[in-house]
């Protein structure tokens, strides 16, 4: 017989959606998501030469790596690439959000939809291999072997990541306003200029943005587009893992990461949905 | 327009003048992508496909003579002496790793990704935001650094090993970097977040008032997640096995960096091809195949997606 007066153990309340070892298990899956990142981060500012061993608080190895010959040209390769990338394809994908968003459908529209997403759907190492044999014959062809192919290869894989919020944000926008800068007799470029572009400006920026962050990590294409010497640094940084890794690897690690967070904190702000007034 | 009649064909006339205007003005407006897509994205592929026809240059590249032979040797090998064909087991093993490597990722995610997803979905609406943006964080952030801080943590020396000593659950640190373990760890760890957007999206739609339903029939909670919430989250899952599924087959970067040189999957394999290997065709054709398996899964995804929309 069970005494009734004594205190039961405290129960949580029933709750119809829980489910057991649920949160505990996502728990787990956020820890892991980070810690490996953590740990990267924080010997990075290890003093020490181990990447094992803590010694102790210092900016050595940033300072190694900023001295780095090969780290210096393989930052400045990834930035050039990156900017010119981020912008071509930001300036075409504007364009075609522009003739594919506004005003239904038409024919075609399936067609360069595909295009645009193909180097969503393309496994990256197909693409590789594919520009790999293409970029040869036309350096066979015309000789010259500049950073020009990186930069096209780039662009194009970027086009779907500047196309896809600009498009969110022209499909969000009241055609109205365009409609009312006609009636006020304002000329198509006008009122383009005007009042689509300044409306558009977030979803641009926000575009180019992410294509920034994509260019800068591109690994794959880069590994086998690339001519001698013509690094960046995540095609550096996949140079010396192969070696014996020194923290300098953290260092730049860390320094990449924080561009990305930055870039996509900024991102995600200016992509929110505002929030509809009560 | 009172004063001019205007006739029923005109009218239809001036229509598909404007539709065809604005259909024209659309085109030259996506024109530029159009192009730089073809040139350095798409167009490229055509040559893939010719390439895998062809038959291997002497050092590298390709003599333009057709034959079947990059094709038939994805599967089988040429004897050099009675020029029989026999199954390349070599290559067998790669597929077999790629294959049972990716389903098991896919597997692992969804174990862990489910849980994951559901507990984002049953937070308050204000606050799954934030848990949503931590997914997506490592979601964009470099592939190789995310594969290099996992290599970090499974290494002799690394977090994994320190805290399974310092438990004495082991004595000796477990050797599991440059193994198929490696990889499998390490490509769970990258593509997590393919599995438990999907899944959100999915569960977050979901209408917990049939949970309650279910629990007022006395079904217990693994009776109500067995029948009520997995049939009808089913769409979120086979999209999230895809998006897993798919990376995972094709992934170089991972498998190579954590693999080591000995555990090859088919895409330093592809790699190998144009690199050491020196055989292009094989490369090619090996490539195509990828593609094509991955154009299957994009089909089984579009329409778990269609079904998905079909649901509201």
């Amino acid at each position: 017989m069970t005494d009734t007066t004594a205190p039961r153990p405290r129960r949580k309340a029933f709750s119809v959606r829980t489910m057991p070892g649920f949160s505990s298990i996502a728990i787990v899956c956020f820890l892991a998501l980070y810690a490996p990142i953590v740990v990267i981060v924080v010997y990075s500012f290890n003093s020490g030469n181990s990447i094992a061993l803590w010694e102790g608080l210092s900016l050595k190895w940033y300072a190694t790596a900023w001295q780095n010959d090969a780290v210096q040209e393989a930052t400045i390769r990834s930035v050039i690439i990156a900017a010119f990338a981020s912008v071509i394809s930001t300036v075409v994908a504007t364009m075609a959000a522009l003739g594919t968003t506004h005003g239904g459908d038409f024919r075609g529209r399936t067609v360069i939809y595909l295009l645009i997403n193909q180097p969503l759907m393309v496994p990256e190492i197909v693409t590789a291999v594919a520009l790999l044999i293409f970029f040869s014959m036309i350096r066979i062809a015309t000789g010259y072997s500049g950073l020009a192919y990186l930069i096209a290869a780039h662009a194009a894989f970027c086009v779907p990541f500047a196309y896809l919020p600009i498009r969110a944000r022209l499909e969000g926008m009241d055609t109205m306003l365009e409609l009312a800068a006609a009636d006020l007799y304002a000329t198509p470029w006008r009122a383009f200029r005007r009042v689509t572009l300044p409306l558009m400006a977030p979803g641009i920026v926000a575009g180019a943005m992410l294509a920034f962050v994509i260019s800068l990590d591109d690994v794959i294409i880069t590994e086998f587009v690339k001519a001698a010497g013509q690094d960046t640094l995540p095609t550096y940084m996949l140079g010396q893992l192969r070696r014996a890794i020194t923290p300098e690897v953290n260092a730049i690690s860390t320094i990449l990461l924080a561009i990305t967070v930055i870039l996509l904190t900024l991102f995600f702000i200016l992509t929110r949905k505002r929030s509809p007034k009560a | 327009m009172s004063a001019v009649e205007i006739s029923p064909a005109a009218g239809t006339d001036q229509e598909a003048r404007a539709e065809a205007a604005r259909t024209r003005r659309n085109w030259l407006l996506s024109l530029p992508a159009v192009i730089l897509l073809l040139f350095a994205a798409s167009g490229p592929l055509v040559i893939v496909l010719i390439y895998s026809f062809l038959t291997p240059g002497d050092y590298s590249g390709v003599k333009w003579i057709p034959t079947f032979d990059a094709w038939t040797s994805i599967l089988f090998s040429r004897d050099i002496f009675d020029d029989t064909l026999r199954l390349a087991d070599a290559h067998l093993t790669i597929f077999w790793r790629s294959a049972s490597l990716s389903l098991l990722t896919t597997l692992i995610t969804f174990l862990l990704g489910f849980p994951t997803a559901y507990f984002i979905a049953t937070r308050p609406p204000r606050q799954r935001g934030l848990w949503l943006f931590l997914i997506t964080i490592p979601f964009w952030t470099n592939l190789l650094i995310r594969t290099f801080a996992i290599m970090e943590v499974i290494r002799n020396e690394g977090l994994l090993n320190k805290l399974l000593m310092m438990t004495g659950l082991i004595s000796e640190p477990l050797q599991i970097l440059y193994s198929d373990t490696a990889v499998l760890i390490g490509m769970a760890y990258v593509y997590l977040p393919l599995m438990v957007l999907p899944l959100y999206a999915a569960l977050e739609r979901f209408d917990f008032r049939l949970v309650e339903a279910g629990y007022d029939l006395y079904a217990g909670r693994w009776m109500v997640l067995r029948k009520v919430i997995l049939p009808l989250v089913k769409p979120g899952i086979v999209a999230g096995s895809i998006l897993v599924f798919m990376p995972s087959l094709g992934a170089y970067v991972t498998p190579r960096v954590l693999g080591g040189g000995k555990h090859m999957m088919i895409g330093s394999f592809i790699e190998l091809q144009f690199g050491q290997g020196r055989n292009w065709p094989l490369g090619a054709s090996l490539s195509m195949l990828l593609l094509l398996i991955v154009g299957i899964g994009l089909f089984f995804y579009v329409r778990a997606m269609s079904k998905e929309k079909a649901h509201d």
